[in-house]
């Protein structure tokens, strides 16, 4: 019974951890959506929070591989930078923070299009969502981790 | 166990993506057909300029932006399908000034139209293009003392580009640019159809099939 308890909690990190590795995945081929096949031009923000994400598909693929719980450990500050970039670029879209100090630029023949998903959900918010639900998986996977 | 639930899902989302850009690809160009029937307009206004036969049936639209290189460098292929198939094509030529500063050009552009020297100087920005940017940014007070190259009345430029009637053809080509998802340029439509994948090949394809459609042997 011992040896059962023990692999369900092991299940159940593991499971926490796929998922996490499931968000980043659909994120960065949903960012590549948007830019290669939707041809949206990704502004500055955008490519910053891509840095956060991108990583996490290899890191937590790693940490799946054999299972590591310490993953969560590695994959924690970039999913946290990469929460506080999208909470700054969904306040800037959002207009809470002044528009004039809006960083993004136009890149390289790029217009200023913003599409909002179901009449709301523009790709800020979308990282946001990502970025959230991410660093809560990977905070829940740290704290069960014995230290 | 594991490892196959991992390699699936990831199979899966990279299928999913691939027949999605498939889907969005093939859905965004039976729209652009759709326009290209009913909303005409979109594509060719009627201030456009235009080079070519009045009967042609084959419309080759380009979105441009003076101060884009690839622009520049397709420049040519306009010409060559004139050339190739007189009477055949038509070459319409709309603005999507994206680069910083590239309206003002287009505004120049615009204003060379009324001296009736609108594609020399068009042809002498292209060439000249490495002289009036920098890094993708459009140094208007270059632009000036190139004007003369091609028999320009430049105080006359100065005056007319600044006339709102020729803001508002800038206006109007830059929404329509938006209504079609012209967001790269230059943005090629072949009777409507979009040029996809982007290259000059294509293009060349493109337009060929084109003909073939509207001129059956």
């Amino acid at each position: 019974m011992k040896n059962d308890g023990k692999t369900t909690a092991l299940d159940l990190d593991w499971l926490l951890c796929f998922c996490a590795w499931l968000i980043t995945f659909v994120s960065t081929l949903g960012s590549l959506f948007f830019s290669y096949v939707m041809e949206f031009a990704p502004c500055v923000l955008c490519w910053y929070q891509r840095i956060c994400l991108f990583p996490l598909v290899l890191i937590l693929a790693r940490g799946l591989f054999p299972f590591d719980p310490k993953a969560s450990k590695y994959a924690l500050p970039l999913a946290g930078v990469g929460w506080c970039l999208a909470a700054y670029h969904s306040l800037l879209y959002a207009e809470w923070i002044p528009a004039d100090m809006q960083p993004c630029t136009q890149g390289i023949s790029c217009t200023e299009v913003h599409i909002e998903l179901f009449g709301f959900l523009s790709i800020p918010y979308l990282s946001l969502i990502a970025f959230t639900l991410l660093s809560a998986i990977l905070i829940v996977l740290q704290r069960r981790t014995p230290v | 166990m594991k490892r196959t639930v991992f390699i699936a899902a990831a199979v899966a989302l990279i299928a999913a993506f691939f027949v999605g850009s498939h889907f969005y690809k093939s859905g965004r160009a039976e729209k652009l057909g759709f326009m290209a029937e009913d909303n005409a307009e979109t594509f060719v206004r009627p201030y456009s300029p235009t080079l070519g036969s009045e009967e042609a049936k084959v419309y080759l639209v380009k979105f441009s932006d003076p101060a884009c290189e690839t622009c520049a460098a397709f420049s040519t292929y306009g010409k060559q399908a004139l050339e190739a198939y007189p009477g055949k094509v038509k070459f319409v030529l709309r603005h999507a000034p994206f680069h910083k500063g590239s309206d003002g050009v287009v505004r120049i552009l615009e204003a060379s139209r009324r001296q009736d020297k609108f594609w020399e100087t068009l042809e002498m920005l292209y060439k000249r293009q490495k002289d009036w940017t920098q890094n993708h940014r459009v140094i208007l007070s270059r632009v000036w003392p190139l004007l003369p190259e091609v028999g320009l009345d430049v105080e006359r430029v100065r005056s007319d580009m600044n006339d709102p009637e020729i803001a508002r053809i800038v206006q109007q080509d830059l929404s329509d640019a938006r209504a079609l998802g012209v967001r790269r340029t230059p943005g090629f439509f072949v009777n409507g159809k979009p040029l996809e994948p982007f290259g000059a090949r294509p293009l060349v394809e493109l337009i060929q099939s084109e003909l073939r459609i509207q001129y059956p042997e």
